[in-house]
């Protein structure tokens, strides 16, 4: 029960790493510091991957919820996968906070700005960490599944009109917020490829951890009823099916 | 007709519970009361702080509120197999949406007015525009609501029901909580003209909650 072929997944395993490798090399030393920012630019390297995949990640789960609620191609594997994503896109919105908070100190001045995309990047990882919450409440794999899809889509058309309200309020309140043209200077050479570079490392690392925890998903989830069987085995008072029988089951079916 | 039949049904039999039970009068009223009493505390009522914050506080309360609200319409069905009455007696599952949706909004639309007059009272506010004000007050309202209902009958019968709906609700209903702040501000001031936009970002919004609540309320329901 693996998302992709486990020597895809194997190569896949050491790409990425190889990426990452590359990446604190190019991030730390071959990329020159910027102009203006110095060394504290250093962290766009991974302050904007990690907000691409979040995007990327929540993007997936609204997708996959879709397909599950959808009759026709509803299956488990699109419950496991939103959950799985959803899960990976709270890390990165988290890591897109912290770092870019690290970076607005020496830039900006301040840890925290109130400025559009700020916010709403904030208000996202409060929607996707209510969503985990929803998962994790234990019942019915198929009313959760669905349940947690709708959570899922209610989540995803909220998004546009937290940022769109949130951003002109910013508007209306103050012209030109930090994100101005002169702060954002354009990019080339070494430093576009670095940040390149980043984007497809953190895309490789996306896939590669969401098909580790889809199979964290699907192997709990069996557990759960390994468990149950042998609970109930040893309320009837029948000889319980033995646990390491059970681990081989589930051992077998990966 | 009998969506709207249907809806004014069960708005009917739960207003008329609260009539009996006085559970949003006797409880939810005198808490959101008591919030402003609390923002009293935090911000010095010398400095006009507290006028000038105001829109804002107003709104606070009344989503803190609206929470209770919600949760106190789906507790009456928890008890007494009456969430199961509900999906067997026949009505259309978007009647039910739009009825439970109805007897909230009545509720804290009610809840809202007295809190009108403690902002105005308590933290001397004085209100100028009334029209975009209040068209603006029903539009978040109606977001709110129909959030609200959504999650309510989306955690219907979960364990850890509590905690997890503020949780699910407050991220979402930002934008009502917002406009409806930016637009009370406006009527405040005195310029109707910046209230209006609001007002259709509201009214958009609450547009959007109704239309995904009537969509999923059916399939949440059956599952609850």
């Amino acid at each position: 029960m693996t998302l992709l072929p486990r020597p895809v997944n194997i190569v896949l395993g050491w790409t990425t790493l190889v990426a990452l490798g590359a990446l604190v090399v190019f991030g730390l030393w071959v990329a020159p510091p910027d102009a203006v920012q110095s060394d504290a630019q250093r962290l766009m390297y991974l302050h904007v991957p990690a907000a691409w995949l979040a995007y990327l990640a929540f993007f997936v789960t609204a997708l996959t919820s879709a397909l599950y609620l959808w009759r026709r191609t509803r299956a488990t594997v699109w419950d496991h996968v939103a959950g799985a994503s959803a899960e990976l896109g709270v890390i990165f919105t988290g890591l897109t906070l912290v770092l870019g908070s690290l970076w607005g100190r020496p830039i900006w001045g301040v840890w925290w700005a109130w400025d559009a995309r700020l916010v709403t990047t904030a208000v996202l990882f409060f929607l996707y960490l209510g969503y985990l919450a929803l998962r994790r409440i234990p019942g019915d794999a198929d009313a959760r599944a669905k349940r947690s899809a709708i959570a899922a889509l209610i989540a995803f058309v909220d998004v546009p009109i937290v940022h769109f309200s949130v951003s002109w309020w910013r508007t209306l309140h103050q012209e030109g917020t930090v994100f101005n043209s002169e702060l954002s200077p354009e990019i080339g050479g070494t430093m576009a490829f670095t940040l390149w570079l980043g984007v497809l490392a953190f895309t490789l690392l996306y896939v590669y951890l969401l098909s580790k925890r889809y199979e964290l998903s699907v192997l709990q989830e069996e557990l759960e009823a390994v468990e149950l069987e042998v609970a109930i085995a040893e309320r009837i008072g029948e000889p319980a099916p033995r646990i390491d029988a059970a681990a081989g089951a589930v051992r077998d079916t990966r | 007709m009998t969506l709207v039949r249907e809806a004014l049904l069960v708005s009917g039999k739960d207003l008329r519970i609260e009539r009996r039970a006085k559970v949003t009068l006797s409880q939810v009223v005198p808490f959101a009361a008591i919030v402003l009493l609390l923002f009293a505390f935090a911000l010095d009522p010398d400095r006009g702080v507290l006028t000038r914050a105001a829109p804002g506080l107003f709104w606070i309360a009344v989503l803190l509120a609206s929470l209770l609200a919600v949760s106190r319409s789906f507790a009456v069905e928890a008890e007494n197999g009456a969430r199961d009455a509900l999906r067997l007696s026949g009505l259309d599952p978007m009647a039910i949406f739009l009825g439970k949706s109805l007897a909230v909004l009545a509720q804290l639309l009610v809840l809202e007015v007295v809190l009108t007059i403690g902002v105005v009272v308590l933290y001397d506010l004085s209100l100028r525009s009334l029209v975009p004000l209040a068209l603006a007050s029903v539009a978040a309202t109606i977001g709110v609501v129909a959030t609200g209902i959504v999650y309510g009958v989306l955690t219907a019968g979960l364990r850890l029901r509590e905690t997890l709906v503020p949780l699910l609700v407050l991220p979402v209903v930002t934008p009502a909580l917002l406009g409806a702040t930016r637009a009370w501000e406006a009527s405040v001031d005195g310029v109707p003209g910046e209230a209006w936009p609001w007002v259709a970002v509201l009214g958009a919004f609450a547009l959007i909650a109704g239309t995904v609540g009537l969509l999923a309320f059916g399939p949440l329901l059956e599952e609850s």
